[in-house]
């Protein structure tokens, strides 16, 4: 099942009188249960494309499907709607809400989806227990390390139990061995569940891991091939 | 549902001391507008209070040709019978006192300074001159007292005469001639009112009759109503061809007029500080707005709408409003309490008759006004704080998660 479907998009930013062309005609669908890596060098679209996919940012042109619901010409509640329910989102910067714990942190898009209490502590649990972070849950972000926070977003990432999950250099700002931990958690999580996981990465500890390894230069895919990743 | 008051509270104690001089910006506001608000009813509560109490009294009735700048105590100025007319006036309901009372001019000398007052002829025994009665020395005057006169506390001090001192009274007589006679001082009386302290003795109003020449006369008859506002009902019912009623309304026009613009004064003394103060609120927001551009990414990205953005932030405006506006009325009550009490001293003011002000202004709070400013502050600091909650709303999560990083 196909879980996002670009066709013919092309994103142009508009600074001043200057252009810059950031993807240029893409097609690309994202099967259910991929764990796929954008790779290319700076530059390349990778962050654009990533933002394409999670509504975060409209095309100029053509078109992107979302679970088989066309995203072009959504206002911004309704994009809000979409992602909220259909797709998780890690980033580079371990994006935390600094005055939430890590247990309000993962709660927080299960209380934007309106899950009951009871609901939302099972499942807030489960998650940070997925992730290694249970014993942490009443800790606040600026009292965990990188590492930990990166898996928190994770966890919070995973709670409305997306379709696709989205997360852009998510091993950037991690050392090897938290950088290792966190994409080891993804991908088990990718086994257990089958949400589907697509980075935007040049590391190539996040690469090792895609089952499909698409690739990008000046805003067009130059390859699309298969990864060295068990599934 | 989001509980947006436990974020605010949060995001408020990030930065304790911006929220707290921002809260305290509100506070010092709010204070202010109820100090000036407790001031101002004081003032114009004083400004009525002791014209009406003083001066022009509820209601006077005068001869149809009377002119009060005149002070003449010709026959034709005054009114017949008045112990009569009083009489007949004190048996309405309404009534709280009617007295017969002379005016005229003269001129005080002792060794050789010399000052113009008006001289006052009363009935000593009427409770409509209970706010002379206040005595800084001496006795109050008696209805048959010949001798005697009642002067201010001011004009004491400025002629330094102490009970039991004589002065020479100078009268402009009914004839248009003057006379002259010793008085001794009786007593020395304070209204709190320099203004008009300073230029009025008092005479029992047998001698004062007796020695301008206006017989059995009187200028007035100075009536005290139980409820102001029945002035002009009580004015309609004891109106006769004979001489004319004039209410307070028509005695203190200036004061009447300042009295209604002191509303539209306060209006604009309103706005100038919840201006600033509101401004300090929206500048603390929007910093917090700018800070924030990629948690609010953040929290687009997972989900958050609009509407849900500006909740957030203006649930930070409210508890910021919230304790401010209740710091600020704590400390604008005290203020205007203590105020109330102990007074704020001004002095002489110089002031006419037409609009007396005590030496000391007592705030006085009152409830309505106390409310009002408080729902105003709140309402104004919410409806200011739509501004930043709205661009933080309008934020494109691409940009704010950018421009952050």
């Amino acid at each position: 099942m196909e879980v996002a479907k670009l066709t013919d998009v092309t994103r142009i930013y508009k600074v001043g009188q200057v252009e810059t062309r950031a993807l240029n005609g893409i097609n690309l669908t994202i099967e259910s249960g991929e764990f796929t890596s954008l790779v290319g060098p700076s530059g390349s679209g990778k962050t654009t494309l990533l933002q394409l996919i999670g509504c975060l940012d409209q095309p100029t042109s053509g078109s992107v499907v979302i679970n088989g619901k066309e995203t072009t010409g959504l206002n911004r509640n309704q994009r809000a709607d979409l992602r909220k329910g259909t797709i998780g989102f890690v980033f580079q910067f371990f994006a935390l809400i600094p005055t939430l714990t890590a247990y309000e942190n993962v709660e927080m898009p299960l209380l934007l989806n309106g899950k009951s209490a009871a609901e939302r502590r099972r499942r807030v649990m489960e998650l940070l227990e997925a992730v290694g972070m249970a014993d942490r849950a009443n800790n606040r972000p600026d009292q965990l390390s990188g590492g930990q926070q990166q898996r928190v977003a994770v966890a919070r990432a995973l709670a409305t139990n997306p379709k696709l999950i989205l997360a852009d250099e998510p091993t950037a700002n991690l050392d090897t061995e938290n950088g290792e931990q966190v994409m080891e958690i993804m991908k088990k999580l990718n086994r257990e569940t089958g949400t589907t996981f697509v980075f935007a990465t040049h590391d190539p500890r996040v690469i090792k891991y895609a089952n499909r390894v698409v690739t990008l230069q000046d805003g067009v895919i130059v390859k699309d091939a298969p990864g060295n990743g068990k599934s | 549902m989001i509980n947006y008051f436990k974020l605010a509270y949060r995001n408020l104690g990030r930065h304790r001391r911006r929220s707290f001089l921002s809260g305290l910006a509100l506070a010092l506001g709010t204070a202010l507008l109820m100090f000036i608000a407790a001031f101002f009813q004081g003032e114009m509560r004083s400004a009525m209070e002791s014209t009406l109490r003083l001066n022009s009294g509820h209601l006077q009735v005068r001869d149809a040709d009377y002119d009060p700048d005149k002070l003449s105590v010709a026959w034709d100025y005054l009114v017949e019978n008045p112990m009569q007319i009083a009489a007949q006036i004190q048996t309405l309901d309404v009534v709280q006192t009617a007295t017969p009372r002379l005016f005229a001019s003269g001129i005080v000398s002792v060794r050789d300074e010399s000052v113009g007052v008006q001289i006052i002829g009363i009935d000593p025994a009427s409770p409509a001159n209970d706010p002379y009665r206040t005595l800084t020395a001496g006795e109050f005057l008696t209805a048959d007292d010949r001798e005697g006169i009642l002067i201010g506390y001011p004009l004491a001090q400025s002629l330094r005469l102490s009970v039991g001192d004589t002065l020479t009274l100078l009268v402009n007589t009914a004839d248009g001639s003057v006379d002259q006679q010793p008085f001794t001082v009786r007593g020395i009386f304070t209204t709190g009112t320099t203004a008009y302290d300073k230029g009025i003795v008092f005479l029992p109003l047998a001698k004062a009759q007796a020695f301008s020449g206006a017989g059995d006369r009187a200028s007035i008859i100075f009536v005290l109503l139980k409820d102001r506002e029945q002035a002009e009902a009580v004015a309609a019912a004891i109106s006769s061809p004979n001489y004319q009623v004039k209410t307070w309304r028509e005695l203190n026009q200036l004061l009447v007029l300042v009295n209604d613009f002191s509303d539209a004064y306060l209006v604009v003394i309103n706005l100038i500080i919840l201006g600033v103060t509101v401004t300090v609120i929206v500048n603390t927001l929007l910093m917090s707005v700018f800070e924030r551009t990629r948690e609010i990414g953040i929290l687009s990205a997972i989900g958050m709408k609009g509407h849900q953005i500006i909740t957030l932030f203006l649930a930070e405006a409210f508890l910021l409003a919230a304790g401010g506006v209740t710091a600020g009325t704590l400390i604008g009550w005290a203020a205007s309490a203590y105020f109330g009490k102990v007074g704020i001293y001004f002095g002489d003011l110089g002031l006419s008759a037409d609009m007396l002000l005590e030496d000391r202004i007592y705030t006085v709070l009152t409830f309505d006004a106390a409310v009002n400013l408080i729902i105003t502050a709140f309402v104004i600091t919410l409806l200011a704080s739509l501004y930043p909650a709205r661009m933080a709303s309008r934020m494109e999560p691409v940009e704010a998660l950018h421009s952050a990083q």
